[in-house]
């Protein structure tokens, strides 16, 4: 098991990367959410490995307290995109850029 | 051996399934990539005795979260293709490359060059324990989360498929970091609240006295003036 | 008896409150009269506290501390009163002198609309100099020095319906500011040298202070000693001063405030005496030239009053030439007889401009012994007290500084006897020229009428060969008297016109200064020191001015004899020259003895002008440039950065999120790596 501990942290870190890129890349608010879905999930698998590497329960009882946020933000995010697509349909990120110098 | 190969397969749907995510153009497909890799994710929790998040992982990540991303797009009808090609920000696309390298490039230095202790021998062997300790353990910064009760001091063992898991876990909910559970709790109802007064009509809302009734209407028309006209 | 001390400010001080509140509704002769009695009284208590201090014996010092005025930390002044023989004689002289000239304004100044301010004016001014005078530590005296100052300028503007009085007013208080510029300074200084601004603890720490230090302060004392007593450069202001009523003329400008600048010298004489050598050297300078600057143009005027001015001037001069000398009680008794006949002289000529239908000009006067008779008394003994002619005050008084600048410098003693010998000079031709030579006023003046203008503009026409007039012929008729325009001085020259004597208001004040003038050298008499009551009387404050190492110079009897008989001759010869000149009232022979130059000041005034007109301007016009471009740019132009600065960041805020998350993504790298390297042990 010890080995693999290095590996599991590269996948975190690898799926950390991966979706920062996508955050950074997509228009789609959608396909950013999951994005940060994505990333939430490669923090959870680092504090998993952790846990297990200190043989500290602490690491599992923090992924539940970052699942549940995870959960908490998803819904409002969804509902600020509802009400947004409800005024411009098919509304991307780009195109909410008001609030410009 | 098994540990390895399970880890292999695992970590390869992982990639390919955030690879889809990114890449994908279809929002739909992104999704379905996505719960991919939240499987992949749950079974490697199990491999590392964490039964119980990854039995809730599947099913409030899965089973709940993306089933509710995926109810937004078929609602809002956003299923349409995006041409992830074109990029109107100037640099952006290579920026996102940028950081995307650093990020992995760094944090695998950062790991490499620390030490960590395994837990079952004194000595440092290599990889991130103390960046671990950093986070989790009694000189973390999580530490002032807990309550002073039940102190655990790397006794909850959770090597080798432990049984009691969720006793573990439950019991380190209840007693060390309660007052965070409880905040959670509060948020959650917060987030739901909220969520409601958003995704509500206008029209339902009764128009104040003092409030013209148009005055969103006048909003977010400028919005599109402004946006329509700046494109 | 002593603890009386604090009632002679304060009387004044009553008087001027309660004419300041309700001097209007007091009015015309009462608050000329309410004033009088409170200078009167505050006279008596000097009197008291002057018989006390006889008594106390010893080295005769009394001071009495009110109260703490400034405690602050390490400066501490208190409100104190020090009497010692100097300011007993100075408050002495002071209050008598302001007595008898409330007593002649209330005559003066009878029809005047604003007679009650004017006493509020005198008795505030009586109060500021007797602080300044008993003060016990500088700045209570820079306190009297300003309020003398501040009086002066409004009392010489007390006609200020006519701009050339406020102007007046405005240059004495300018003028005195430069001086008291110098007195600050040396007020900072002395207190970071010695600690205190106390005089006693000033004295005594006087000679333990090094040459520099003590020189320095000594020399910025007499920066302010030259503006208030209007030594060259600041001596500007006094010849204008005389715009204001003669009684201010006579007491300010004559008999107390101008005398403030050798009281200070002379307080701090132990200082003077700590100095480098080259202090005294400067003082004396300084008063020989002002001296002789001053006579020489007082040989050359025509108004009464400004002649009189110059005269306090070249007087003064002397003052500082004894102080400068080491003699202080020389300077302190000529201050004393200076005050007596100098006031009555300016008294004397404020009685004959009165009788004179405020006509001023001397060329319009004369004969005017048998109309006005006490006048012309009194101004002839103090006439011959000025002169220096045996027995009267002066002579005493200015013998003893010319014995002083002989320990000097014989030179210095030479120069002095020429300035004494134009002041007999002048003083004789003012004498001459309104007392005594034939009248040339009313019915007695001579008039002329001449024909001024322009002779025709003809041309010769082109065409006909004629000459035609193209402007005509002006002819104007200019009416003269006594050789100048009529129509500045009517009612004088009108034939009807009478001068009169003036009242006993006016006359008493005249007659005790001048019998004062006539008996004052019995102060200091030098035949044995037994008579030299003044000069025993002052010891203990002008042994302070004796430097160390260094003892009094006591002249012998020969010498006091010889010095005694030169200047006998030198006021004799300037007394015959001067009458030889005027006593026929011959404009011709006199306008010879009068140079443009001096009439004009030596250009003083007209200098500084010009100066202050052309590169003075230029200068001020460049700090104008300087302050509108390089300060106010420096100012705007870091508003103008800013603001572009701000438009440059505000590309930043772009509106994209995306762009924004890519910020976010940067800087928590960026944090990250900067815990790494903190956290991390390599």
């Amino acid at each position: 098991m010890t080995q693999l501990y290095p590996a599991m942290l590269g996948l975190s870190a690898a799926l950390f990367a991966i979706g920062a890129m996508g955050l950074l890349r997509r228009r789609n608010p959608l396909v950013m959410i999951m994005c940060v879905e994505l990333m939430l999930n490669a923090v959870n698998l680092t504090f998993v490995t952790f846990g297990n590497m200190l043989n500290d329960a602490a690491g599992q009882a923090i992924v539940f307290f970052v699942l549940v946020v995870a959960a908490a933000e998803v819904v409002v995010g969804l509902g600020i995109i509802v009400a947004i697509s409800r005024r411009k349909p098919g509304a991307t990120a780009d195109d909410i850029s008001v609030l410009r110098g | 051996m098994v540990n390895l190969i399970v880890f292999f397969v695992c970590a390869i749907i992982c990639i390919l399934g955030a690879t889809g995510v990114v890449f994908s153009r279809n929002p739909v497909h992104s999704a379905l990539s996505l719960v991919a890799t939240l499987f992949g994710i749950a079974v490697l929790f199990v491999q590392m005795a964490a039964q119980f998040l990854a039995a809730v992982q599947v099913i409030v990540y899965t089973g709940a979260i993306v089933v509710l991303i995926l109810f937004v797009i078929m609602l809002l009808g956003v299923d349409k293709e995006e041409d992830i090609d074109d990029e109107p920000l100037a640099g952006q696309r290579v920026s996102a490359y940028i950081v995307a390298g650093v990020t992995i490039v760094g944090l695998v230095v950062l790991l490499g060059l620390a030490g960590f202790n395994d837990a079952n021998s004194n000595q440092r062997t290599g990889w991130g324990a103390s960046t671990a300790a950093l986070v989790t353990g009694d000189k973390s910064v999580t530490a002032p989360l807990s309550t002073s009760l039940a102190t655990t001091r790397r006794g909850d063992v959770v090597e080798n498929a432990d049984p009691d898991n969720i006793k573990t876990l439950g019991r380190l909910l209840f007693t060390k970091y309660v007052f965070a559970f409880e905040v959670t709790g509060l948020l959650l109802t917060i987030a739901v609240v909220g969520a409601v007064v958003m995704a509500r009509r206008p029209t339902d809302l009764v128009p104040q006295p003092d409030e013209p009734a148009s005055m969103d209407d006048d909003f977010m028309a400028d919005v599109e003036a402004e946006s329509s006209g700046a494109h | 008896m002593l603890d009386l001390v604090w009632l002679i400010p304060a009387l004044p001080l009553l008087g001027f409150s309660i004419l300041a509140l309700f001097g209007r509704r007091i009015g015309n002769p009462l608050a000329g009269w309410l004033a009088t009695i409170f200078a009167g009284s505050s006279f008596v208590v000097s009197c008291v506290v002057f018989a006390g201090l006889v008594r106390l014996g010893g080295d005769r010092t009394f001071e009495k501390v009110m109260f703490t005025w400034i405690p602050a930390g390490d400066f501490s002044v208190d409100v104190g009163f020090l009497v010692d023989p100097l300011s007993a004689a100075m408050i002495l002289f002071v209050t008598g002198i302001a007595t008898l000239i409330h007593l002649y304004s209330i005559g003066y100044m009878h029809h005047d609309p604003r007679f009650p301010k004017f006493f509020t004016y005198l008795n505030l001014f009586v109060f500021s100099m007797l602080m300044l005078v008993l003060g016990n530590n500088m700045l209570l005296t820079f306190l009297g020095w300003e309020g003398v100052g501040a009086c002066s300028y409004l009392l010489i503007s007390f006609w200020f319906e006519k701009d050339a009085n406020a102007s007046a007013g405005k240059k004495a208080f300018i003028t005195n500011r430069i001086g008291d510029w110098g007195f600050m300074v040396a007020m900072f200084a002395t207190f970071f040298t010695v600690g205190s601004l106390n005089y006693t603890v000033i004295n005594a720490a006087a000679p333990g202070l090094a040459k520099t230090t003590a020189a320095f302060i000594a020399i910025t004392l007499f920066v302010g000693a030259c503006g208030k007593s209007a030594q060259l450069p600041l001596s500007i202001w006094l010849p204008d001063a005389m715009a204001g009523p003669t009684p201010v003329s006579a007491l300010i400008h004559a008999a107390t405030m101008v005398t403030a600048g050798v009281y200070l010298m002379t307080r701090t004489a132990g200082i003077t005496a700590a100095a480098s050598d080259w202090v005294s050297w400067v003082i004396v300078i300084v008063g020989i030239a002002t001296a002789l600057f001053a006579a020489c143009v007082g040989t050359s005027q025509y108004d009464i009053k400004k002649v009189l001015a110059y005269s306090t001037v070249s007087q003064l001069g002397f003052m500082f030439i004894a102080v400068g000398s080491g003699a202080y009680t020389a300077a302190i008794f000529h201050m004393i007889t200076h005050a007596f006949f100098k006031a009555c002289l300016f008294l004397g000529s404020g009685s004959v401009i009165h009788g004179m239908a405020d006509e001023q000009d001397m060329r319009f006067m004369g004969g005017l012994r048998k109309v006005m008779p006490i006048t012309a008394g009194t101004f002839i003994v103090a006439w011959l007290a000025i002169a220096g002619v045996f027995p009267f005050a002066g002579f005493w008084s200015k013998d003893q500084i010319i014995e002083g600048a002989y320990a000097k410098s014989p030179v210095f003693a030479g120069l002095t006897l020429f300035a004494a010998l134009l002041t007999a000079y002048y003083m004789t031709r003012q004498v001459y020229m309104v007392f005594l030579a034939p009248a040339r006023w009313g019915e007695h003046a001579e008039r002329e009428t001449v024909e001024i203008g322009t002779p025709a503009v003809t041309e010769i026409d082109g065409e006909t060969g004629e000459t035609v007039e193209v402007e005509p012929a002006v002819s104007e008729t200019l009416e003269l008297v006594n050789g100048l325009p009529a129509a500045e001085h009517v009612a004088v020259t009108d034939p009807a016109f009478h001068p009169h004597e003036s009242g006993w208001h006016m006359t008493l004040p005249l007659v005790v200064l001048a019998a004062l003038s006539a008996v004052g050298g019995a102060l200091n008499l030098p035949f044995t020191h037994g008579t030299e009551f003044l000069a025993t009387w002052l010891e203990p404050v002008t042994d302070l001015g004796i430097p160390a190492g260094k003892s009094a110079h006591i002249a012998s009897n020969a010498e006091k004899l010889i010095f005694a008989g030169i200047s006998t001759v030198v006021a004799i010869v300037g007394i015959v020259v001067a009458r030889s000149l005027f006593k026929d009232g011959d404009r011709v022979k006199g306008e010879r003895m009068e140079p443009a130059l001096f009439q004009k000041a030596w250009g003083y005034d007209s200098a500084i002008s010009a100066f202050m007109g052309g590169p003075g301007r230029a200068f001020a016009e460049g700090l104008a440039w300087f302050d509108r471009t390089v300060i106010d740019g420096a100012v705007n132009g870091s508003g103008v950065l800013v603001r572009g600065l701000g438009r440059g960041l505000r590309g930043v805020q772009n509106g994209y999120v995306r762009s924004y998350a890519l910020s976010i993504a940067v800087g928590a790298i960026l944090v990250v790596a900067f815990m790494a390297t903190r956290v991390l042990s390599f």
